[in-house]
């Protein structure tokens, strides 16, 4: 395959080398000429020392026989313009652009980019997902006065290896169901709780520290 | 008549003035406050701080309902992304781009965004000044009229379309 790289940044620059190394035919182009020739020194002479989103310095770098272009600059504009080059000028199959501000991946899809990779919405969507561990994740109020709850369950916690019977909840708690192995399942009399398990469990806000304490293990500083 | 124009530099400021005076409603934009400076003391529209590629900062500016639109910074390509984000989200009819890169310039009229080209336009002053002819590609395009509802708009209007 055939794949037309343009900005030669860190971005650019991993990936120009990963799809060489993997047998791909790769050209990049870098309007810099000073980072043009670092890298062409690093990864060999498959650098254009050209602006990508000039029509010219496209049809130089081949991009008319272009199976991907892949426009990862820093800049949404230059990556939103160098797409539409290669796709209505050059008829180009594949088109991909970075994307840094979320809000602009409406538009550039519906200005025909095939792909859009957005890194701020990558961690975004991390940071989102991301349940800290040792800290009891609240997933819904059910009341004023009463929360559901998940705790995950980690190696040293007190809970593991125990059933429920053998834990002293704290008055006014109790634990609803586990998730093991990404299955949501309910709490038998047999059930012995493991690392790893995401306990459910509902109580009053004041008795989370206590909750924490039996399930996971006391707080920091406790 | 309604006009949206990004980047208040040299051709920016100084259309923003004269559409001003002869009694157009005005709107410039640009990323930098002091580029107002080349506004004159009797600018009556209005000069917003903001990044004309940003559909919010857009419409803060109260691009919506625009008559025209031009594009008129620095950047072929910051022209370029303004236009199409005029027409398609904010779906303003007429919009212009100042793109100096005659390729560029000639394969965006193609897609609908009316575009000038500061190039050819020079060029072919020079030329017409020396007595010789000017070149075969024309300084100004105009794009397509904008026909078609805005993003967003799509998934509600789409009945009858095909």
């Amino acid at each position: 395959m055939f794949v037309l790289v343009v900005g030669g940044g860190k971005v650019g620059y991993y990936l120009t080398r990963e799809l060489s190394e993997s047998g791909h035919e790769v050209v990049l182009m870098e309007k810099d000429r000073g980072r043009a020739d670092q890298i062409a020194d690093e990864i060999g002479s498959i650098v254009v020392a050209k602006d990508g989103c000039e029509g010219s310095a496209l049809a130089d770098a081949g991009a008319n026989r272009a199976d991907v272009v892949a426009a990862v600059t820093g800049d949404d504009e230059d990556n939103l313009v160098i797409c539409q080059m290669a796709k209505h000028h050059f008829a180009v199959p594949k088109t991909i652009a970075r994307v840094n501000n979320p809000k602009n991946e409406p538009l550039f899809k519906h200005l025909g980019v095939d792909e859009l990779i957005s890194p701020t919405r990558m961690i975004l969507g991390s940071i989102e997902q991301d349940i800290p561990v040792h800290e009891l994740l609240h997933l819904a109020p059910l009341s004023h006065e009463f929360e559901l709850v998940e705790a995950q369950l980690t190696a040293e916690s007190p809970a593991v290896g125990r059933t429920l019977l053998q834990l002293e909840l704290p008055a006014g708690c109790s634990v609803v169901a586990i998730v093991r192995d990404e299955v949501a399942q309910a709490v038998g009399p047999d059930t012995i709780f493991r690392a790893g398990d995401k306990v459910i469990a509902t109580g009053r806000p004041e008795c989370e520290p206590a909750l924490h304490g039996t399930l996971i293990g006391a707080l920091p500083g406790a | 008549m309604k006009v949206v124009i990004i980047g208040c530099g040299r051709v920016g400021g100084l259309l923003a003035a004269w559409l001003d005076a002869s009694g157009h409603d005005v709107i410039i934009m640009d990323l930098l406050t002091r580029s107002f400076d080349r506004l004159p003391a009797t600018f009556g529209g209005e000069a917003v701080r903001g990044d004309g590629t940003d559909e919010d900062a857009l419409r803060r500016a109260g691009a919506d309902g625009a008559d025209i639109f031009l594009a008129l910074t620095e950047g072929d390509n910051r022209n370029i992304m303004a236009a199409q984000l005029a027409r398609e989200a904010l779906g303003i009819g007429k919009v212009y781009a100042k793109v100096n890169d005659p390729m560029r310039a000639q394969a965006y009229a193609e897609l609908g965004i009316g575009t000038v080209c500061r190039s050819t336009m020079i060029a072919d002053a020079l030329l017409g000044a020396m007595g010789l002819p000017e070149g075969s590609e024309p300084s100004v395009r105009p794009g397509a009229e904008h026909d078609h509802a805005p993003i967003g708009a799509a998934a509600t209007a789409g009945h009858g379309e095909d």
